[in-house]
C-alpha cells in the first residue's frame, strides 16, 4: 500500500458517509411528513454518493483492486472505522435530526479545510461534497431550532436526544499519530481547528433552540479503531445481505 | 470522418433522463471531448455526488455514439472543478422554465429559520408570491416550491455554488 495513513483517513470519511447514509435510508417511507421523508432520503443519497467516491479512492490507495462495492459490502464489522455517532439508531425524529446536526456541523468545516488539501483527489471530493453538506447543515440547524424552541413535547424530545448523543461527539475529533503526520504534510487539517468551528456552530444553534449541553462530559470512543456498539452489526446485516447471500449479484 | 464537432452534435441529442428537455451540455455535465491514444474520451461531471442519473447518462452517451458508428469511445468521470448551477447554459435555463421547473436564482438560499428566503418566481404565471415547501425535492438537484398566486406546486432547480 502506498500510503496507509491516507488510506485509513479516507476510509473513515467514507465509512461515516456510508453508515449514516444507510441509517437515513431506513426512514424511507416512514418520515413524519412526506417532505421530511424526501429530505432525509435526499441527504442519504448525497452521503451514499460521497461514500462511493471516498471508498473508490481508498481502494485506489490500497491498490488491491477493491472498488466501493467491495469495501461497502464485503468487510467485517471490526474493519469499519466510522464514528460511533453515525451508527446510533434512528430513534424518533428528534434523535435523527440531532445525530445529523452534530455530524453536519463537523463535516462542513472539515470539507472546507479538505478543499485545500495537497492531495488532489481528496480535495476534489471535498469540493464536491461541501456544496451538498451546506444544504444538510442548514436543514438540520433549522430543525434543531424548531424542535428545541417549539412545543414542550418537541423540546423535551430534542433535549433527550442531545443528552443521549453528546457523549459520541468527542470521537469525531480524535486523531491518530498517523493522522498527525498527514496534518504535517498538508494533506488534512488539524482536528483542533475543526472542533473550534464545530463548537461555535453547536453552541449558537443550541442557544437559539433553548437546549442545554450536558454537563456530564463522559465520552465514548471505539468506532475509529473498529470497536463498535452492538447496533452496527444489525445495520451491516441489512446492508450486506444481498452480496453475502448472492455474491457478485447486480441489480 | 469523426471530429470533435460531429461528436458534440450527436451528444446534443443526449438528455438528462430526469429532465428530458436538457441536453448534457445544457446541464453543464458534459465537460470535454478529446481524442487520446486512438480513443475518444467523453468527460462528464456529476451534479450531486449520489446522482443516480449519472450511470444512465454514461450509458446513453455510449449508446448514442456507438449507434453512429463511433466505437472507440469511453466515458470519464471527473469531480473537479465541481459542478455548480453556473454551468447551466442560458438556453438551458429557458428550457427549464418552459418545462415548468424554476431555473436557479443567482444566490444560494442562505436564509436561516424565519429570515427572508430567496424569491423564486413561479414558472407557470411568473408571480413572485411563492413559498418554499421543502429544501429537498423530487431529485437531489431540486427544491419543492408552491405558487401563492396560481397555487401551482413546482420544482425549483436549486442554486448550488
Ligand atoms: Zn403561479
Amino acid at each position: 500500500m502506498k500510503n496507509e495513513s491516507l488510506y485509513n483517513y479516507v476510509l473513515r470519511l467514507g465509512d461515516d458517509s456510508l453508515i449514516l447514509g444507510q441509517r437515513l435510508g431506513e426512514w424511507c417511507g416512514h418520515g413524519p411528513i412526506l417532505e421530511e421523508d424526501i429530505a432525509m432520503t435526499n441527504i442519504s443519497l448525497d452521503l451514499i454518493g460521497q461514500a462511493m467516491s471516498l471508498l473508490d479512492y481508498a481502494g485506489e490507495i490500497d491498490g488491491n483492486g477493491k472498488d466501493h462495492d467491495a469495501l461497502a459490502f464485503l468487510r467485517f464489522e471490526n474493519e469499519y472505522q466510522n464514528a460511533l455517532l453515525v451508527e446510533q439508531p434512528n430513534g424518533d425524529f428528534a434523535d435523527t435530526m440531532m445525530r445529523q446536526f452534530l455530524f453536519d456541523a463537523f463535516r462542513q468545516p472539515l470539507f472546507e479545510k479538505l478543499v485545500h488539501s495537497s492531495d488532489a483527489q481528496l480535495s476534489a471530493i471535498a469540493e464536491k461534497s461541501l456544496k451538498e453538506t451546506r444544504y444538510h447543515l442548514k436543514h438540520t440547524s433549522e430543525w434543531i431550532i424548531r424542535l428545541g424552541d417549539g412545543t414542550e413535547e418537541s423540546h423535551t424530545r430534542a433535549q433527550k436526544a442531545l443528552d443521549n448523543l453528546w457523549r459520541y461527539t468527542d470521537e469525531l475529533f480524535s486523531e491518530t499519530s498517523a493522522d498527525l503526520s498527514l496534518v504535517t504534510s498538508g494533506i488534512v487539517p488539524s482536528m483542533v481547528e475543526i472542533k473550534e468551528v464545530w463548537n461555535k456552530t453547536v453552541h449558537a444553534v443550541f442557544a437559539e433552540a433553548t437546549l442545554q449541553i450536558p454537563t456530564n462530559n463522559w465520552q465514548f470512543e471505539g468506532g475509529r479503531r473498529g470497536v463498535h456498539s452492538e447496533h452496527l452489526g444489525y445495520l451491516l446485516a441489512d446492508l450486506q445481505y444481498m452480496q453475502r447471500a448472492y455474491p457478485n449479484m447486480k441489480w | 470522418m469523426v471530429s470533435k464537432e460531429s461528436i458534440l452534435t450527436l451528444l446534443e441529442e443526449v438528455c438528462d433522463p430526469e429532465i428530458p428537455v436538457l441536453s448534457l451540455s445544457d446541464l453543464g455535465v458534459l465537460r470535454d471531448v478529446s481524442f487520446r491514444n486512438e480513443e475518444w474520451v467523453i468527460t462528464i461531471t456529476p451534479t450531486y455526488s449520489g446522482c443516480p442519473a449519472m450511470k444512465t447518462m454514461e450509458d446513453d452517451v455510449l449508446a448514442k455514439l456507438k449507434a453512429n458508428g463511433i466505437t472507440n469511445v469511453r466515458v470519464e468521470l471527473v469531480l473537479s472543478p465541481a459542478w455548480t448551477t453556473d454551468w447551466l447554459s442560458e438556453s438551458g435555463k429557458i428550457k427549464l422554465r418552459e418545462f415548468g421547473i424554476a431555473p436557479p436564482e443567482h444566490e444560494v438560499d442562505k436564509s436561516v429559520l424565519f429570515a427572508a428566503p430567496t424569491i423564486v418566481p413561479c414558472p407557470k404565471c411568473g408571480s413572485r408570491e411563492t413559498k418554499m415547501v421543502s429544501q429537498f425535492g423530487s431529485t437531489a438537484c431540486k427544491a419543492h416550491y408552491q405558487c401563492l398566486s396560481c397555487l401551482e406546486p413546482y420544482d425549483y432547480f436549486k442554486c448550488l455554488k
